[in-house]
């Protein structure tokens, strides 16, 4: 045993001695995108493979560490940030521009943000199993007056979770000043609110809710790891709501260049092209290939909307008085 | 006297300095808004209603274990245990497949043409904090009927006392001196519920102060709110503290000679069958949501990825890190505190600490000196065993006042003190509420959700973290392995420690 402790407390020594020799990239990451099932290992493959450097995932809370940490932050960039916090990340100043050429992205909403750099998109969309339910509805407005048993839905808290956030705005972007009466008119079919989106989709899988607050990509999942085509987003005459993940780099970066590196990477190929089963959600400069079969073919949104930052900031406080007010649970 | 103060002085610093820092750094502490008051109002009267019906439920379940003996009386005692220590995500689940919309019990309804029971809303929030804290309640009530020494027992049997004069000598004075701090433990448990009280709360009037902590740190970044928000959470102990002392009576039965007690007190048919009933009823509730966990899950186990493994490994270390950190804290003070009044309140202060403004703070003071990834484990280690101490004080208290209501005249004619009376007297006489103690905080620690993500370094994973991993990724079938997994070992720590307080105790 004490034999194995000492090879073992060698070994380690040795892969620390290798790393030093090595630059060490320190990226600020979700907790779900370093486990083995998130798509931070396939991205730290891909990178260290180019970059002669030893890329480090740092998993917790990306954002409020930062904030905390101040200008002495160790994180040279920060991944999987969510639209919704851009503007609280831009004030700190802490962040540098991304210095990419935007005009290649292919996403379906224009990106100018020059600091902020989108890595993967979807929009957000109620997800249902078609063997389970008959007559989904066919707009947001058939969602809304269907009767209160219809379909139980479970969606997220806007003040806890960014896709819950999402279908706030996107609630105002439709109804504008009758988003109150909307939320009104669906809050009989939400089963429940729950804090993150997993508890949402876990009663969905478990047959709890009919209908649960997704992504349109969410049925590739089922169709690709599962070989499981009864899970259906519905797409609405209405529009979606855009929904992007975030990464940026920090202006008090040890490593500039490879930070640089690291933003150049997030818009190869070899980024591009694995983030969809990676992420399960489309990459946001498309080529052929990039997807797969079943996955290219899931249908898509006429129209995607988004309120740019500062909008989306203003529209959030009142946007949730006006969710409390008329969401009478 | 020394130990307790240096682990008061340690636990007021942990809980009260990262709060200070948190309020420094806001520059201050900031005004509520209207539906922190709303969320103040709905934590209140949920968990006061959540701790009655658990207290009020627990006294007949108690009252029946104590005086009925069949088989398997001891596992379902440890199994009581379950719900409360599950981490609240997987105890959710359990109870949404027996009382969710296709659950056990909604599938009955329909085949009898009755309408369906919904869990979700303010009446899911009180059935779930029920199903979590009634088998606590019921575990406290239980060891103060096993408090009571034989010889009073015996006493009542032969004077042939009728239930209702058993319940007035003996049980009442019981209830008087365990209920009111099995009330204020769960009523603060329930204070700060989150998970639960989201995901079956079903909306916006269903948000607890702990919710509105969250809200204000994550999305309105305004350390300030939360700030105020903590220190209102402190309030409400201190001053349900303050009540609880005031109601607790000492109940002041008297030293016995640690006879076995008699089990027929009320061996009437009519008493058997009520107590049959409680019993059966508080098994098919606690423990069905259980087996429907273990059978959903347990299938997956074998194909659980190495990841998951090693999560295992790595939440096991930190609960017997955990346990053995609270039990040295926990033993101090609740031997200190029936004389020194400072003791209890500090013990009872981590209990509505916001894990989140907790963290926070630590870091927050640890950043300008060490990197915080490096004090990860210490920091863990030392926020569970915090954060659990005041359950195992709860379960001590009593059982410390009784020994030395008891035993004191006796230690101080025989010239018993230091450490032959902590070995000869105090840790015999404890070992029942050590060993309960030992098992919930291994147990809280396994569940722990990594509160304090702030510091880990993203590196070694816990097992319940694993879970979210694996929710949050479509995994939902290999999340059922894992939470099964996380209950097994969860219960299996308590269990073992449970066991081995059990069994040191030489009544």
């Amino acid at each position: 045993m004490k034999k194995t402790l000492m090879l073992a407390g060698c070994l380690v020594a040795a892969n620390t001695a290798f790393a030093a020799d090595k630059p060490v990239l320190t990226v600020y990451a979700p907790d779900y995108f370093t486990s083995e099932w998130g798509p931070g290992p396939a991205i730290e493959a891909g990178f260290e493979a180019q970059c002669g450097c030893d890329l480090r995932f740092v998993a917790g809370d990306v954002l409020p560490r930062i904030l905390l940490e101040g200008e002495a932050t160790e994180a040279d960039v920060a991944i999987g940030l969510n639209t919704d916090v851009s503007a609280r990340a831009r004030a700190s100043g802490l962040f540098a521009p991304h210095g990419e050429d935007l005009s290649r992205l292919t996403m379906p909403v224009t990106w100018e943000d020059e600091t902020f750099l989108p890595f993967d998109w979807s929009e957000v969309a109620f997800v249902y199993d078609r063997t389970r339910l008959a007559t989904p509805p066919r707009s947001f407005a058939e969602l809304l007056d269907a009767p209160a048993d219809a379909y139980k839905i479970a969606i997220q808290d806007p003040r806890a979770s960014t896709s819950g956030l999402a279908l706030l705005l996107w609630v105002k972007h439709i109804y504008g000043d009758k988003a109150g009466e909307a939320w009104a008119k669906l809050a009989p079919k939400v089963l429940t609110v729950t804090q993150d989106w997993s508890q949402s989709y876990g009663l969905f899988t478990d047959g709890e809710a009919d209908m649960v607050l997704s992504f349109t990509t969410s049925p590739a999942y089922h169709l690709i790891a599962e070989g499981d085509d009864t899970k259906v987003a519905a797409i609405f005459p209405e529009g979606h709501y855009f929904y992007a993940e975030l990464a940026a780099q920090l202006k008090g970066s040890k490593h500039p260049e490879l930070a640089q590196a690291f933003m150049d990477y997030i818009l190869s190929d070899d980024f591009q092209g694995m983030i969809a089963t990676a992420n399960w959600s489309y990459p946001v400069i498309e080529k052929p290939g990039f997807l797969p079969e079943g996955f290219a073919a899931l249908p898509r949104p006429q129209t995607s909307y988004f309120y740019p930052e500062a909008e989306a900031e203003a529209l959030r406080g009142p946007a949730l008085e006006e969710w409390r007010a008329n969401f009478g649970k | 006297m020394i130990p307790a103060a240096l682990a008061a002085t340690l636990v007021a610093a942990l809980v009260l300095a990262p709060l200070g820092a948190v309020i420094l750094r806001a520059g201050g502490v900031s005004a509520l808004t209207p539906s922190d008051l709303d969320a103040l109002i709905f934590t209140l009267w949920q968990a006061a209603l959540s701790a009655g019906l658990s207290c009020a439920l627990a006294i007949p379940l108690a009252r029946a274990l104590h005086r009925r003996r069949f088989p398997g009386r001891g596992a379902f005692i440890a199994l009581l245990g379950a719900p409360f220590l599950l981490p609240t995500i997987v105890a959710v689940m359990g109870l949404l497949a027996i009382l969710g919309r296709r659950g056990v019990v909604n599938g009955l309804l329909a085949g009898l043409g009755l309408p369906e029971f919904s869990l979700y809303g303010a009446q899911g929030v009180v059935v779930a904090h029920i199903f979590l804290n009634l088998p606590l309640a019921a575990r406290m009530l239980l060891q103060g009927w096993q408090a009571i020494p034989a010889e009073r027992l015996r006493l009542a049997l032969a004077l042939g006392l009728p239930p209702a004069a058993q319940a007035r000598h003996l049980e009442r004075p019981m209830l008087r001196a365990v209920l009111p701090g099995a009330f204020l433990a769960i009523f603060l448990v329930c204070v700060s519920s989150f998970a639960v009280a989201l995901t079956l709360g079903g909306g916006p009037r269903a948000s607890t102060i702990e919710v509105a902590i969250y809200q204000a740190f994550r999305f309105d970044a305004d350390l300030g709110r939360a700030a105020t928000l903590s220190l209102v959470q402190i309030a409400l102990a201190l001053a349900a503290l303050g009540a609880a002392a005031r109601l607790t009576l000492p109940s002041s039965f008297g030293a016995g000679l640690d006879r076995a007690a008699p089990a027929a007190l009320a061996p009437d048919r009519w008493h058997r069958i009520k107590d049959g009933a409680t019993l059966t009823l508080a098994a098919a509730f606690l423990l069905a949501p259980l087996l429907a966990i273990a059978l959903r899950g347990i299938t997956e186990i074998p194909a659980l990825p190495a990841s998951v493994w090693r999560a295992a490994a790595n939440s096991l270390m930190l609960a017997l890190g955990a346990t053995v950190l609270t039990l040295t804290l926990a033993l101090p003070l609740s031997l200190a505190a029936p004389r020194a009044r400072w003791a209890e309140p500090v013990a009872m202060l981590p209990m509505t600490a916001s894990a989140l403004v907790l963290g926070t703070g630590l870091f927050l003071i640890v950043r300008p000196w060490l990197a915080p990834t490096s004090l990860a484990l210490p920091v863990t280690l030392l926020v569970n065993a915090t954060l659990t101490l005041p359950f195992a004080l709860r379960l001590l208290l009593p059982e410390v006042r009784s020994l030395q209501a008891d035993y004191d005249r006796l230690a101080a004619s025989l010239g018993l003190s230091g450490l032959a009376r902590l070995r000869l007297l105090t840790l015999p006489r404890l070992a029942r509420p050590l060993g309960f103690s030992a098992g919930i905080a291994a147990a809280f620690s396994m569940g722990d959700l990594g509160a304090i993500t702030l510091f880990s370094d993203g590196r070694s994973q816990t097992l319940p973290l694993a879970l979210y991993s694996l929710m949050g990724s479509y995994r939902m079938e290999a999340a059922a392995g894992a939470a099964c997994l996380l209950m097994a070992l969860t219960f299996g720590l308590y269990a073992l420690f449970d066991r081995i307080g059990a069994h040191a105790d030489p009544r």
